[in-house]
């Protein structure tokens, strides 16, 4: 650095830089604390608690007495030990395999359905959505209903084309079936987003492919199934995230019966931490379900680069 | 030209011998399966509603009836009776209510210091709250149970809505998406007129977004509502039951009363039903903007 441009330098702070580095230290300050609720949070609900299960998945703690490190104790347990694990395991795989392929298929379908310039678009875009919006204990007595054996709606439309519905929520081998159809109720969910991803797709692809004398199948294969590919990566990443994670229907419904037919996941987990106070084994369960979803997730995002299409100029047209 | 003349004609004129008939066949059968789409989806909604006001003895008639013979409303005023069904209301409005205004002035306040403000390290908290989106809330579920309950917070509603002020990653991505996406010379304008960094915020910015808050507010609303294993977990006294665990108990262990559940489950899901009508909007706009599910 030069002597004339230290002074240029001085100069230009003296009547610049006190104002704007002001201005900046102010913006900071601002920054912090209109950010502050959230970074406290990250702190207090989420840092803090991730490595506390952590270290109670190591622990024997039951809330009453102190935590007593028992090393990998727990995972031991969980592999060795436990066979409701690997039976809730194998049950909430089962539903996340049938339930999610399911939904994007039906999800899809009825939204190519729904995207051919029909009347009474929005009318019957409300009425598939509903479902998707109501969940909980009503949604869960409600399937009861209409899944009972002798009174039900169900097995009384079956009765109609002769076939005899079986009892769905309390036989072995068909509670889990009963629940994989009750979670197709909701598929209006990602219908909504496919066909914000099917408006989006630009209609000179489909004239291109109509002139070029491609088929209706091939400009599916061709053009819809690319175009909406990274939306079905997407759901099909939260249908993972949110299917291994089901609860109140085999708390509700089922209580996990018969025979542990439907055992989720965390409702194994739930009685492990609040019915037997095993909250060092629960956090085990916990850390297992955590690397169990993240595998899912990186396979799923690895085989992504074979099968998703991503396209900069249309992705830019479809916002 | 002679290019563009000889290309358009096979086109048009197979567009034009396309029978007619079979494209209205198409439409028909297109109409048909959303039709019956629809159907299924409403059957069993109806199938709750008619349970709901039928008489008890008519719920076990078989082939059971679609429209009940008689009406019974008073299913639904004998609920209060049987059980206390204004406090379940009341505690769980309460704490919608409370996790509502925590979500929504959270989310709007950080997603603007992620969107608009530069402060050190922003970036990487701006990942950070990425990364706990996907972090399973089941994880934190034990612990946070720990947490609450050394402060001695289980058995009241604060643990199902103090986290609601401190921000959720979802909404505060949301906001923080929607607020990139508003043109920078407002604030720039204001802040010329001497507004303060707050003051653009709150009086200039803020009111803009306001689809996208309807939006956070909609989904916590549902969330909340909706929630079991947070009410199932914190809650053990009859009197701060919510919604969710009142109607649990509803359900005899040996016996059910199916017309007072499905009445039960209707008035549950009457709020919900009734936001979701008067602002799909919103809904839809929300999950389109993100990609996500309600």
């Amino acid at each position: 650095m030069t002597a004339a441009d230290t002074t240029a330098g001085q100069v230009a702070g003296k009547l610049h830089k006190p104002r704007l580095s002001h201005l900046a230290r102010r913006e900071e300050i601002v920054g912090y604390l209109m950010a502050a609720p959230w970074l406290l949070g990250i702190l207090w609900l989420y840092f803090s608690p991730f490595g506390t299960a952590l270290y109670l998945s190591l622990t024997d703690y039951d809330i009453l007495t102190a935590p007593k490190w028992i090393g990998f104790e727990n995972f031991d347990t969980m592999l060795t030990d436990d066979p409701l694990f690997w039976k809730s395991l194998s049950v909430t795989t089962i539903y996340s395999v049938a339930s999610i392929p399911l939904q994007i298929v039906l999800g899809l379908f009825l939204a190519i359905l729904l995207n051919t310039r029909i009347r009474g678009l929005a009318w019957f875009r409300t009425l598939y959505y509903l479902p998707a919006v109501l969940s909980g204990v009503a949604v869960s007595f409600l399937w009861i209903w209409v899944f009972s054996a002798d009174w039900g709606v169900l097995n009384f439309l079956l009765s109609l084309v002769n076939i005899e519905g079986p009892n769905w929520l309390t036989s072995e081998d068909w509670a889990l079936t009963a629940l994989i159809v009750m979670s197709l109720w909701g598929v209006g969910g990602g219908l909504v987003i496919y066909l914000a991803g099917l408006q989006g797709v630009p209609t000179e692809l489909y004239e291109a492919a109509d002139i070029d004398g491609a088929g209706r199948f091939r400009s599916f294969y061709n053009i819809t199934l690319p175009m909406v590919s990274p939306v079905i990566l997407f759901q099909l990443i939260m249908g993972i995230i949110r299917a291994l994670q089901v609860f109140t229907e085999g708390y509700v419904m089922t209580q996990g019966g018969p025979n542990n037919a439907t055992l989720f996941y965390i409702l194994h987990l739930y009685r492990n931490a609040f019915r037997f106070l095993h909250m060092g084994y629960a956090s085990a369960l916990a850390w297992a379900l955590f690397l169990y979803i993240l595998l899912l997730t990186l396979v799923v995002l690895r085989s992504s680069s074979v099968w998703v299409f991503y396209s900069g100029e249309i992705k830019g047209r479809a916002r | 030209m002679t290019t563009q003349t000889s290309a358009l004609p096979p086109a048009a004129r197979r567009r034009s011998m396309a029978p007619i008939v079979a494209r209205h066949v198409e439409k028909a059968i297109i109409y048909f399966l959303l039709l019956a789409g629809a159907v299924i989806i409403m059957i069993p909604l109806w199938w709750m509603l008619s349970t709901s006001i039928k008489h008890p003895k008519e719920v076990f008639a078989f082939p059971p009836t679609f429209l009940p013979a008689q009406f019974m409303w008073n299913n639904y005023t004998d609920l209060f009776i049987k059980a206390p069904f204004h406090i379940y209301i009341f505690n769980t409005t309460y704490i919608v209510i409370m996790d509502l205004i925590g979500t929504v002035a959270t989310a709007s306040m950080v997603g603007y210091a992620f969107a608009r403000l530069r402060w050190r390290g922003r970036d990487i908290f701006f990942v950070i709250t990425l990364a706990t989106m996907m972090l399973p809330a089941t994880v934190l579920l034990i612990p946070r149970y720990i947490i609450f309950n050394e402060i001695g917070w289980t058995n009241s509603f604060k643990p199902l809505w103090v986290p609601a002020f401190f921000g959720y990653a979802f909404f505060i991505f949301l906001m923080r998406q929607f607020y990139a996406t508003i043109p920078h010379e407002l604030d720039a304008a204001a802040r010329i007129d001497g507004a303060s960094e707050f003051g653009v915020w709150w009086r200039i910015l803020a009111p803009l977004t306001k689809p996208a808050l309807a939006a956070c507010g909609i989904f916590t609303f549902n969330a909340t509502w909706n929630d079991v294993l947070g009410p199932l977990i914190y809650l053990t006294s009859e009197s701060k039951s919510t919604l969710a665990l009142g109607l649990m108990q509803f359900r005899g262990p040996h016996r059910t009363d199916w017309h007072y559940l499905m009445a039960a489950s209707t008035l549950a899901m009457l709020p919900v039903v009734i936001i979701f009508f008067f602002a799909q909007k919103y809904f839809i706009q929300g999950i389109t903007f993100t990609g996500l599910k309600g």
